[in-house]
């Protein structure tokens, strides 16, 4: 598999060198769908620049990014496309790594359970087979790689894409089992952007997995083990915060990274619900709507984990997912990663019921996205209700792709407990609902 | 006994005198345009020996408005500037203004260094100066004040110039009018009522291209020992009227046709009360213009790095006012020749880009002396919602690169403080420098945009301070003899 994966590597960094040398490259650095206040390059330059005249880059309220990309920057300026080829080809190596780990296991369970018996007979046909699981990994890889967004989100040298490999080396590390990098991974996401915090519950369940440690809250061993994730994580992000305070000298950054982050000051039009929403409230009220939608993103985590403790995979997958269309400054970028994982359920798409018009919509959106920003901002003609239209649209369908995954993977779990052709219990055909 | 008794009155007058030393000065200034445009200039100076620090309570006023009294003790303030102006100044036809000031309102004081909390203090005054001139000079908050670094050095004697203690804001968007007028003219000791005040009435004044007043307080020295200081305040009101909306096309100006009065008798209280014409284009007489009715008094005077020749009217004496007992000054041209000396330093600004993301804020300094360069220091002061990027700052001249030598940038904070740009450039000879950056802007809350959105934002002039080299040296004796106008 080596061989069509460095090929799939080469086909996609020519793509991006190509669009780096033409013209689209600065025109794509400035669209608001694919970069936003924390993760502009135009942003980063300027903080260096601010740097250099003496003024602390966090002294203004045009620098949101974390003091270690400073000091990445600083010695990468001048090789900023590499770089953020390398990311993307970096995440895309550790997702192939990742699922193919991530399938042999599937299939190692699955061979289990068929030689205990556990299936019903009438749902063989929904028991997968090496033939269609062998190319998933180039599948995920290519679905990154040659996705349109991130192709967009590269040439933009939104850092988007280094939180993106950074998350994905986090995926990878959890899968494999190695429970100090995938908490020091998980705390390098958490720094750059507050959110993958979420993801500590579905590690937690996949290593707790890994090692057979039964998930159980009276149990010891699962405490023990929880204590000593959130030890590491914990004990990394101090490492961390401490290290961006001797870099710069002072404690600014987290006003400027953190607060930014949740209190969402700067409404910069984007791909999110916040903007518009800030923009239009009464201010009497701002506290409280701020708060509900943070929680928002917080949220699902319990829920969907007590659902899904089985599956933690599919855990972080909905949790990414969660994370892309709530969080304040959503990029495309963002959404890419998780729609790199498609394939992985790809074997759930004859239970999947909305995907022809969730994939028209997303489509239609994109399209619209460009059209209705140059009618509000060159053209006059539109405000800014009709982009958030396009934005509202946008989230709709994401939602409603994410919640069909979840119904079509609960189905079938369900039809692999209690067989392929339901009956109610006077014999007549049933259906299953999700509630 | 008989040169007792003549002493006496003398004695008693001195010791009565001597409580408050104060004087009162007016000056009108016309200067003609070579548009045929004409810019008259009224200088007021009232020159009070007290101190209003050191906690004595100054409670006798005389010349000296009270309210401007007041404010200055209780706010610990050493120099106040404050201007409104309406129209916009066009240097390369009317040359340079004898003070110039930006379209709206701007205030910048420094404050004694006795103050503890300058921002708390900076409030209170702009919320008492609001209800003095009657302008809305509250809506100067921390979005709109920056303290410079280098410009606005003080104007008066100054021990310490720590900038802490220097503010300055501008409205850009206000408006001046007759409610603003009335209070100014409130200030001065003859009211409206008597000598050059007389001639202030707001629907002539209004009616011209430019209009602009002042009013500027500072300490001042009145000896060379300075062991007392002496505060001045000093009220101008610059207004240039229109060849075509006011001259009526006719190249013929006259104090009745440009403020629709006469004088009649100067200021009682005032020391000195002149009219200046400055008649430099026409060294002889009748060659250019001509004056109704004629004066023999000539004063040549050193004006903005230029000497200039002015015919005086002294209104002080009675025969000025002729038989008729009013002074109907009427100057008539002959011939419409002659050509304007190009002013040395003059600068423009515009904004370009399109679209409500982006723009570019240029600004040109044009440098027109032969051989000589200077350097000028270059204020910015940008509104936080016009996001600047300072890596897309280019200064060039001639088309190369102009490396500022000291730069000062304040990032904005959204919604606390606005941009603060501070550069030292260096123009060379005969050249045009452009200043170019970049912003973006931000949008808006719906209770941030201000009335009438659609007419756009307004962004604060820019100040250059510079010294410019001149012809003419400066005289630098003692100021006693010098004429308000070229003394600022």
């Amino acid at each position: 598999m080596a061989a069509p994966l460095t090929l799939l590597l080469i086909v996609a960094v020519t793509i991006r060198a190509v669009l780096y040398r033409s013209s689209l490259a600065e025109l794509i650095a400035e669209r608001v769908e694919v970069v936003s206040p924390i993760t502009a390059w135009k942003r980063v330059i300027e903080g260096l620049a601010l740097l250099d005249l003496g003024v602390s880059p966090y002294s203004g309220d045009v620098f949101h990014e974390t003091p270690l990309i400073i000091y990445l920057f600083h010695f990468l300026v001048d090789y900023a496309e590499i770089t953020f080829m390398l990311a993307d080809v970096i995440t895309a190596v550790a997702l192939y790594f990742a699922v193919r780990d991530y399938n042999k296991k599937v299939f190692r369970k699955q061979k289990f359970a068929l030689e205990a018996d556990r299936y019903p007979h009438d749902c063989l046909e929904l028991i997968r087979r090496p033939k269609e699981m062998f190319y998933i990994p180039l599948k995920v890889a290519m679905f990154y790689l040659l996705n349109p967004f991130t192709i967009l989100s590269c040439v933009a040298k939104s850092t988007c894409g280094l939180n993106n490999a950074v998350i994905s080396l986090f995926i990878l590390t959890t899968i494999k089992g190695n429970v100090l990098l995938s908490a020091v991974f998980l705390c390098l996401a958490t720094y750059q952007s507050i959110y993958p915090l979420t993801l500590c519950a579905p590690a937690m369940l996949y290593l707790m997995q890994h090692q057979f440690i039964p998930v159980n809250f009276r149990r010891v061993s699962f405490w023990w083990f929880v204590t000593q994730y959130l030890f590491m994580f914990l004990g990394s992000l101090l490492v961390l915060t401490c290290l961006s305070f001797f870099l710069l000298g002072s404690w600014d950054y987290m006003s400027s990274v953190y607060g930014f982050i949740l209190s969402v000051p700067d409404l910069t039009p984007n791909i999110g619900l916040f903007w518009y929403f800030f923009a239009e409230m009464f201010e009497h009220f701002r506290l409280f709507f701020l708060c509900v939608f943070q929680i928002n993103v917080f949220f699902y985590t319990i829920p969907l984990s007590i659902k899904l403790k089985e599956h933690p995979v599919f855990l972080m997958f909905m949790q990414l997912a969660v994370i892309s269309i709530f969080k304040s400054y959503p990029t495309v970028g963002d959404t890419a990663l998780y729609l790199a994982f498609l394939p992985v359920w790809g074997h759930l798409h004859r239970f999947l019921r909305n995907i022809f018009l969730v994939s028209c919509v997303l489509l239609a959106c994109s399209a619209l996205f460009p059209v209705l920003w140059h009618l509000w901002i060159y053209a006059g003609s539109a405000n800014s209700n009709f982009y958030y239209a396009i934005t509202l649209l946008f989230n709709v369908a994401q939602i409603l792709l994410v919640s069909d995954y979840f119904y079509a993977f609960l189905r079938r779990e369900h039809h692999l407990t209690s067989g392929l052709y339901l009956k109610k219990k006077d014999g007549s055909e049933a259906t299953l609902v999700l509630k | 006994h008989e040169l007792w008794e003549a002493v006496l009155p003398l004695i008693v007058l001195l010791c009565g005198g001597g409580q408050l030393k104060d004087d009162f000065q007016e000056e009108l200034v016309i200067r003609p345009l070579h548009s045929g445009d004409i810019y008259a200039s009224f200088h007021f100076r009232t020159l009070w020996e007290t101190d209003f620090m050191k906690g004595n309570k100054v409670s006798h006023y005389r010349l000296f408005p009270k309210s401007l009294g007041q404010v200055i003790s209780k706010f610990s303030v050493r120099e106040l500037h404050i201007s409104f102006t309406q129209g916009y100044w066009r240097t390369m036809q009317w040359g340079q203004p004898y003070l110039p000031s930006p379209p709206g309102a701007e205030l910048w004081v420094w404050f004694q260094d006795t103050v503890t909390d300058v921002d708390a203090t900076w409030k209170e005054l702009t919320n008492v100066l609001s209800g003095i001139f009657c302008a809305s000079l509250n809506f100067i908050d921390s979005t709109n004040t920056v303290q410079p670094s280098a410009s606005f050095k003080p104007l008066g004697i100054a021990n310490v110039t720590d900038h802490r203690f220097l503010r300055y804001a501008t409205l850009p968007r206000e408006i001046v009018c007759t409610e603003n007028l009335t209070p100014w003219k409130k200030l001065l000791p003859c009211g409206s009522k008597a000598g050059l005040a007389v001639l202030l009435k707001s629907e002539k004044l209004f009616h011209s291209s430019f209009h602009s007043q002042a009013v500027h307080i500072r300490p001042m020295c009145q000896d060379s020992q300075c062991k007392t200081p002496s505060w001045e305040l000093r009220q101008t009101l610059n207004v240039v009227f229109d060849l075509h909306t006011s001259g009526q096309g006719k190249q013929e100006w006259s104090l009745f046709k440009m403020f629709s009065r006469t004088l009649t008798e100067a200021c009682p209280l005032a020391s000195s009360s002149k009219i200046y014409i400055d008649i430099t284009d026409n060294p002889q007489v009748g060659e250019q213009f001509e004056l109704i009715p004629a004066t023999p008094l000539l004063r040549q005077a050193v004006v903005l790095g230029d000497r200039r020749t002015f015919s005086v009217y002294d209104l002080t004496q009675q025969v000025t006012f002729g038989t008729v007992r009013s002074l109907n000054l009427l100057i008539r041209w002959k011939s419409t020749e002659g050509h304007m000396l190009r002013p040395l330093l003059h600068a423009e600004r515009y904004v370009a880009g399109y679209g409500l993301q982006t723009g570019e804020i240029h600004t040109l300094m044009y440098n027109n002396h032969p051989f000589r360069s200077f350097s000028v220091l270059l204020l910015d002061s940008v509104p936080w919602y016009l996001r600047l990027y300072i890596h897309t700052l280019t200064v060039t001249s001639k088309g190369k690169d102009n490396k500022p030598s000291y730069i000062h940038y304040q990032p904005s904070k959204d919604r606390i403080r606005p941009h603060l740009l501070e550069m030292l450039v260096q123009l060379p000879p005969h050249s045009v420098t452009e200043v170019t950056v970049q912003f973006e802007r931000a949008l808006l809350k719906w209770t941030e945009y201000t009335p009438d959105p659609n007419h756009g934002f307004y962004v604060g002039s820019s100040v250059i301070s510079a010294l410019v080299p001149s012809t003419v040296a400066m005289d630098t004796n003692n100021t006693q003899e010098r004429t308000l106008f070229s003394s600022l």
